[in-house]
């Protein structure tokens, strides 16, 4: 794997990383659930096509900032602050998970700060009928298999570099999850279905055949309440984390749709 | 020093096979398992034994909190702190406590516990917790990464409300209120003793000391296990200049009492092993919810884990319930409960008060499914042969931290529940 090249930028006065590799147009991605500790073989897909930007949200690893954040407009504020500090504006956008739903916030807030979108099983709906995972009640040990289709997939992004034996690294991991609390606890719903038809930006929708946490059945929910043109497709052997199960598919999908024109 | 009787009112027709055929006690325990009139029977019994406390001459009886829970039912303590303070006169009422971030608005909490301090006549301490990750974050749905800073917001508008004599308008960051103006408004000023029942964090007990607060070590765990955090407590205490009076902390003891230790064996076994095993089979997944912990607590636990491989740093949260004696042997040994001849009981209780420099001792002497009966029985010798043994600890220290009712002539006569079976009587 290719290390990418880290900067920073500060929103709300909080340091926050952002990768940048490859060449040609850009593209953003904004990590899932558990953030991104280390790069990951999916970013080295897209970045053979594309300069890929990589922005870590507030409280995620690499980036501090999120106990600031009090409400869903505080949020939304700081991703766009995010990206467009990140040099994303306007640019192709790509989320997962986490990700994917502030991503689809900013295409439906601010209509032309996204060129094409793809979300992958996005978090932001919460159907009574068939309802989330809750990713927070969950002993530790049960969290691989519920983010991966192949467990060992997650346990390889979270652990600890060889030789680290500092508490930074753990509590890193602690903060991801409670950033992600922060945003959507506890249902994981901030009403992002009322905002959905105000995305115009072409959107791909990406959905791990074996996502544990977010039921498929939202894929349709999001499709049908999108203004703009909607594609969706389900990457065979991939969880909620496609990105980590299925770099290959994953990042071939997402290149397809973004390049096409 | 103070012996207080405290009620959690455990559910007592937990089924036997409960650990292996449910999930957990707490957040999401079945309903099947909940009979109201079987309730309505249990809710009797617990309140007559808190008023029998009170009449065996306990310095103070103490409800608390929680929610979705086996072991406790009481969502809200509030109502059986006032029906206490009818029915008793002058034992202090100590609701240990109100879990602040969960009333909206915190104001709620002012008011309640100025009703309460004054149907009682200014006989309140008012608790103050966090509250646990079961009840707040799950069972109440609160976010776990904003859970200590509404607390803490919520704390300093109780207090405003309580201190400030005209109205004002609270600008919170989580709260906002135009108009704070309780009515009723809290007998004891400037207000009612404020206990804070916690785990072992550092900015509790600097918080504590920075409020002049009573810190309260609230586990099931017994003196063994509370050693440690007990010790950290009155280090940092020492750290941050303030003295070693006993009455800054409380803590948490079960006790049972018989003639002998023989038969306190045979006498609180049963209750013991259902609360252990029962009570106490919390869902692991529901223990940790993420920014519950503070990062600097987090970092003093990994810090710890050599510590803790050393058997010398108390277990991580979610350990307690894995690691957890259940066989009555076991629970005895590890201290968990206190068992004896009243002198026995005497003697390791003064122990323990003197080697955790505790002045307030919660005592639990109902616990699991015990009875009425066994209840009555273990209240009572402990009354006429326990406490009298204890009462001269820590003679030397003031408790500044105790509630200061009206004079007893000044205080209102509770008309008797039955006039005409007194009478008869």
């Amino acid at each position: 794997m290719t290390a990418p090249h880290t900067t920073s930028v500060e929103i709300n006065g909080f340091s926050c990383r952002v990768w940048r590799m490859g060449s040609g147009p850009k593209l953003g991605f904004i990590a899932g659930f558990g953030g991104l500790p280390r790069s990951i073989p999916f970013l080295d897909r897209l970045a053979a096509r594309r300069t890929v930007i990589v922005p870590s949200l507030p409280g995620f690893p690499g980036a501090l900032g999120h106990n600031v954040l009090d409400n869903h407009l505080d949020w939304v504020l700081a991703v766009r602050q995010l990206l467009v500090a990140s040099e994303l504006d306007s640019a192709d956008l790509a989320g997962s998970s986490i990700g994917a739903s502030f991503a689809a916030e900013v295409a439906a807030i601010w209509p032309n700060a996204v060129r094409r979108l793809a979300l992958i099983a996005p978090f932001g709906l919460f159907d009574e009928k068939d309802p989330p995972t809750d990713p927070w009640a969950q002993r530790g040990d049960a969290v691989p298999a519920l983010m991966c289709a192949e467990p060992k997939n997650w346990a390889r992004l979270k652990e600890p570099p060889a030789g680290a034996n500092s508490p930074d690294w753990p509590i890193e991991q602690v903060r991801a999850n409670e950033a992600a609390a922060r945003a959507f606890w506890p249902l994981g719903n901030t009403r992002l279905e009322k905002r959905l038809p105000l995305i115009t930006a072409p959107t791909l929708l990406l959905w791990g055949e074996q996502d544990r946490i977010m039921p498929r059945s939202y894929a349709a929910r999001i499709a049908g309440a999108i203004k703009g043109k909607t594609k969706t497709a389900v990457i065979p052997a991939a969880g909620h984390l496609a990105e980590l199960d299925q770099p290959d598919a994953v990042a071939a999908a997402l290149l397809d749709w973004v390049d096409e024109t | 020093m103070k012996l207080l009787w405290f009620h959690l009112m455990p559910y007592t027709e937990l089924p036997a096979d409960f650990r292996d055929k449910h999930p957990s006690v707490w957040v999401d325990i079945h309903s099947s398992l909940f009979d109201p009139k079987r309730a309505h029977l249990m809710y009797n019994d617990f309140m007559d034994e808190l008023e029998y406390a009170a009449e065996c001459g306990f310095d103070a009886v103490c409800v608390n909190e929680h929610h979705s829970n086996g072991y406790g039912l009481m969502p809200s303590p509030n109502l059986i702190a006032t029906a206490l303070a009818r029915r008793t006169t002058d034992t202090a009422i100590c609701v240990l406590g109100n879990s602040l971030a969960l009333y909206n608005p915190p104001t709620r909490v002012a008011e309640e516990f100025a009703m309460i301090d004054c149907i009682s006549g200014g006989r309140l301490i008012a608790g103050f917790p966090v509250g646990t990750p079961m009840d707040t974050c799950f069972a109440y749905g609160q976010n776990p990464s904003m859970l200590r800073e509404r607390y803490l917001e919520a704390h300093d508008l109780v207090m405003r409300a309580w201190t400030e004599r005209d109205t004002f308008a609270f600008n919170g960051r989580f709260n906002q209120q135009r108009y704070v103006n309780i009515w009723p408004r809290p007998i004891q000023t400037p207000h009612p003793p404020v206990w804070i029942p916690g785990g072992g964090s550092v900015e509790t007990w600097q918080w504590c000391a920075a409020k002049d607060y009573v810190y309260c070590y609230l586990s099931y765990y017994g003196y063994k296990a509370g050693r440690a955090t007990m010790e950290g407590f009155w280090n940092e205490m020492a750290r941050l200049g303030k003295d070693r009076n006993p009455y800054r902390a409380g803590f948490l003891q079960f006790v049972g009492v018989a003639e002998s230790r023989a038969q306190a064996m045979e006498l609180y076994a049963e209750a013991a092993e259902y609360f252990y095993g029962r009570c106490l089979h919390v869902g692991g997944h529901f223990s940790q919810p993420p920014g519950y912990t503070s990062e600097a607590t987090q970092r003093a636990g990994i810090e710890s884990q050599v510590a803790r491989a050393a058997g010398t740093a108390p277990p991580r949260y979610e350990d307690k319930f894995k690691l957890l004696a259940r066989e009555m042997n076991d629970i005895v040994e590890r201290g968990y409960v206190i068992i004896g001849s009243p002198d026995e009981v005497a003697e390791q209780l003064r122990e323990v008060a003197v080697d955790l420099n505790v002045g307030h001792l919660m005592l639990l002497m109902q616990f699991g499914n015990m009875g009425k009966e066994l209840t009555r029985y273990n209240t009572k010798l402990f009354a006429e042969r326990v406490l009298p043994q204890m009462r001269d600890l820590f003679a030397g220290w003031e408790d500044r931290w105790w509630p200061r009712p009206m004079p007893a002539d000044a205080r209102a006569a509770v008309a008797p529940l039955r006039p005409q079976v007194t009478a008869a009587e």
